[in-house]
């Protein structure tokens, strides 16, 4: 008895020291002040001086380019050495605002920069930008990472962080298949596009082969390139930026959703497209499982080596032709607002964006778009390749202002949470293009206003 | 006063040492600081790794946070947000589905493949089919999941095997179909957990006494009797151990469907375990992910006390 009543009272003594340990300890984490960062105002552009400096960087793994970049860099700058860490992009996205709150890197890459700005982990580079004269380059290239200090809707305002050149997605081609069905130049016309898809269809070929799997739905790169072929990219742009009011239920959407459906219905897609993921898509399509695939110019370099000469590459032409619009977005990378040596890593961004040497490898080892202003070198390059046409399509867009940014980073769960989701259940037949739209738009009001 | 209580136990405790000449009291009394004593490594190891992270839970659970940020007080806001939001009411259901996946199908196949293995023992099949069995144990969860998910694919070897035999109607994507991915992803857990309980309920049935099978079969018992009146309910505690390892596998399941299936497509296979790894490090909501961690570990005790309860209690 007197044992039973002892547990009994611990028990219930832990049960109180929580609820008063909880209670009693305020909530968790800082209380976020405003930031008041507004980017000091720099008249001297900053160097990395010529005492040893040693940088850190957390950057992605998988991607020479950074390694190539750094390498080429303490080459020119023998003073700067390197620390760097490398990790999957998901690992780095979760992992984001803790380093930059309890390791700040001098240099890291980022996924969508609104949350880390509304805690005040980046440094505004607004200082570098002017001294380094950042703000004449093409403003389509940049506006994806400016906001308002403190939060607040993306696009306009603060820099808070930089690329190190800009991807582009587009529609790859398997040329030796698209001779097969008498294809010999890219469709000018979605309706073009559209009698491809048929007749590669009746030909036995899979027209598209495009992942959907898992927790990342790639059908969002089809449907925002039919959005693009229907509408302007502005409205897009708006919605993903968070601008008040915006929606992404609009009526060139729906229309591009019900294009998107009607492909699914005529069985365009690869049948297990459900349970597929980024790494079957890129072996199907190198094995020449398919026709078409959506995807972006990160892939130019592995597609010139793996299938050299035999790809090809264009962005989803609209409606009419004409205009190019697509989804391009820099490789972000910024600074940590408690970074170490920021004006060295200024100095470093720059120099990627306008250094010869280090435009040469933002294309050649990266298959991007250089950074910098519009009447930069450009880096030879091999004609016929799937380099030169993604590229070439990269100046197209540049000159046609026809960029927006990928509806999936709208907020930080907007693709695993909403598009994913309802993107599997459409082409399972289970949602509407109509029902998919009011659902991710339902679902963006209460993430935006939480 | 304190002093007072405290000279005489720390006397003790310097007399202990020097063994049989301390009164009979005292060295219980001494005992027990020094079981203390040797304990307090592991004390202070389990109170810093299990129950101060338990206790920060519940406290996360109160607020709204996202890691970082300022974190304002919610009450009970994020455990009313778990049981009504549709998607999180609906990765606790979907793991209750698993339980017939994880813990049914193994017991049972378990226990019919372990009689079978029995009456076998001698043979070399016998050892042969022991190691098959417990081979899904020793492989690392994440290469299982990888090779399931060849097996499971469109032009897998399940969907091979079915056109083969007439069944080409059938084959799908079997974990990119909205009606059978959740039952697929079951099939890789019964996978993995039936050896375990084959092995543990065979390990039960060496201990049944042989003369009672002898006895059986001298008043004209067959197989299927013997193992109803004497096999099944001599493993009650081995069953038990069985359908609780099972049940909590079932409930906290993570890392096949984080692998297998990511909890998609549509959602079909989100699980709790899932759906807190999500909110806290991709949606960056601790409280809510916190609240549906109380939640499941309360869920796992309530249907695994009841569990240990009954197959105790006649033992």
């Amino acid at each position: 008895m007197p044992r039973h009543s002892r547990y009994r009272r611990s028990a219930i003594g832990i049960v109180v020291l929580t609820a008063a340990l909880a209670a009693a300890c305020g909530g968790p984490g800082s209380s976020s002040t405003q930031s008041a960062d507004a980017g000091a105002v720099l008249t001297q552009k900053p160097t990395c001086g010529t005492d040893p400096v040693t940088l850190s960087g957390y950057f992605e793994t998988g991607f020479p380019m950074t390694k190539a970049l750094t390498d080429e860099f303490s080459k020119q700058f023998p003073n700067v050495k390197w620390d760097i860490r490398e990790d999957q992009f998901a690992v780095i996205t979760q992992n984001a605002p803790r380093m930059l709150a309890d390791d700040p890197p001098d240099l890291m890459r980022l996924p969508q920069v609104s949350e880390l700005v509304k805690d005040n982990l980046l440094r505004n580079l607004d200082g570098y930008a002017g001294v380094f004269g950042w703000n004449s380059w093409p403003a389509s290239q940049l506006e994806q990472l400016r906001m308002k200090p403190g939060g607040g809707a993306r696009g306009a305002g603060s820099l808070f962080a930089m690329g190190l050149n800009f991807s582009i997605t587009g529609v790859f081609y398997n040329k030796t298949l698209a001779a097969r069905i008498g294809m010999t130049t890219p469709p000018a016309t979605l309706v073009e596009f559209d009698a491809a898809l048929a007749k590669a269809k009746q030909a036995g070929i899979t027209p598209i082969v495009q992942f959907n799997g898992g927790a990342t739905g790639g059908f969002a790169f089809p449907l925002q390139n039919l959005m693009a072929a229907y509408g302007q990219p502005g409205p897009i742009n708006d919605w993903i930026f968070q601008k008040p009011g915006a929606t992404i239920d609009t009526p060139p959407n729906q229309k591009a959703a019900q294009h998107l459906q009607d492909w699914i219905k005529a069985g365009y897609f690869t049948a297990d497209a459900n349970a597929m993921d980024y790494a079957k898509m890129m072996s199907e399509f190198q094995a020449g499982g398919g026709l078409f695939m959506f995807n972006g110019d990160w892939e130019s370099g592995n597609l010139d080596k793996q299938m050299a000469g035999k790809v090809g590459f264009f962005p989803l032409p609209t409606e009419q032709g004409g205009k190019v619009v697509t989804m391009s977005a820099p490789l972000t990378v910024g600074i940590a607002a408690k970074a170490k040596h920021a004006d060295c890593a200024a100095f470093f961004l720059n120099w990627v964006a306008t250094n010869a040497d280090a435009r040469r490898i933002a294309v050649q080892v990266g298959g991007s778009h250089p950074m910098g202003p519009a009447d930069a070198p450009m880096p030879q390059i091999e004609q016929g390749t799937v380099t030169a046409a993604t590229l070439a399509a990269g100046a197209r867009i540049a000159q046609d202002n026809g960029a927006m940014d990928f509806i999936a980073n709208a907020t930080g769960s907007i693709y695993a949470k909403s598009w994913t989701p309802q993107l599997q259940k459409l082409f399972a037949g289970q949602q509407t293009p109509q029902g998919l739209l009011q659902s991710v738009q339902s679902d963006y009001k209460t993430q935006v206003g939480s | 006063m304190a002093g007072a209580t405290l000279t005489p136990s720390a006397e003790r405790t310097e007399v202990r040492p020097k063994g049989a000449k301390a009164t009979g009291r005292a060295p219980r009394h001494g005992q027990r600081w020094i079981g203390w004593l040797f304990a307090a490594p592991a004390i202070a190891v389990y109170t810093v790794f299990v129950l101060a992270p338990m206790v920060q839970t519940v406290r996360y659970s109160f607020y709204q946070w996202d890691g970082i940020g300022s974190s304002p007080w919610v009450g009970f806001a994020n455990y009313v947000r778990v049981f009504t939001d549709p998607e999180l009411v609906g990765t606790i259901v979907h793991a209750f589905e698993l339980i017939v996946f994880f813990s049914g199908i193994p017991v049972l196949l378990g226990l019919a493949i372990a009689a079978t293995i029995r009456r076998i023992a001698t043979s070399r099949l016998a050892a042969v089919a022991r190691a098959v069995l417990f081979i899904p144990q020793v492989i690392p969860l994440v290469a299982a999941g990888i090779a399931w998910t060849w097996l499971l694919s469109s032009d897998g070897l399940v969907n091979q095997l079915l056109s083969a035999i007439g069944l080409g109607g059938v084959t799908r994507a079997w974990l990119g179909d909205f009606a059978t991915a959740l039952p697929a992803v079951g099939v890789i857990g019964a996978w993995v957990l039936l050896g375990l309980c084959t092995l543990l309920l065979l390990a039960g049935m060496s201990k049944i006494d042989p003369a009672l099978y002898e006895a059986g079969r001298l008043d004209g018992a067959g197989p299927l009797r013997e193992f109803f009146s004497i096999t099944v309910p001599n493993l009650r505690q081995e069953i038990g151990v069985c359908v609780t390892v099972t049940v909590i596998a079932a409930l906290a399941s993570f890392d096949i469907i984080y692998i297998a299936t990511q909890g998609g497509p549509g959602n079909t296979t989100m699980v709790p375990g899932l759906e807190i790894y999500y909110r806290a490090f991709v949606e960056r909501q601790v409280g809510v992910a916190s609240a549906l961690g109380v939640v499941l570990v309360v869920l796992v005790l309530v249907c695994v006390l009841p569990i240990q309860r009954l197959t105790r209690e006649e033992s």
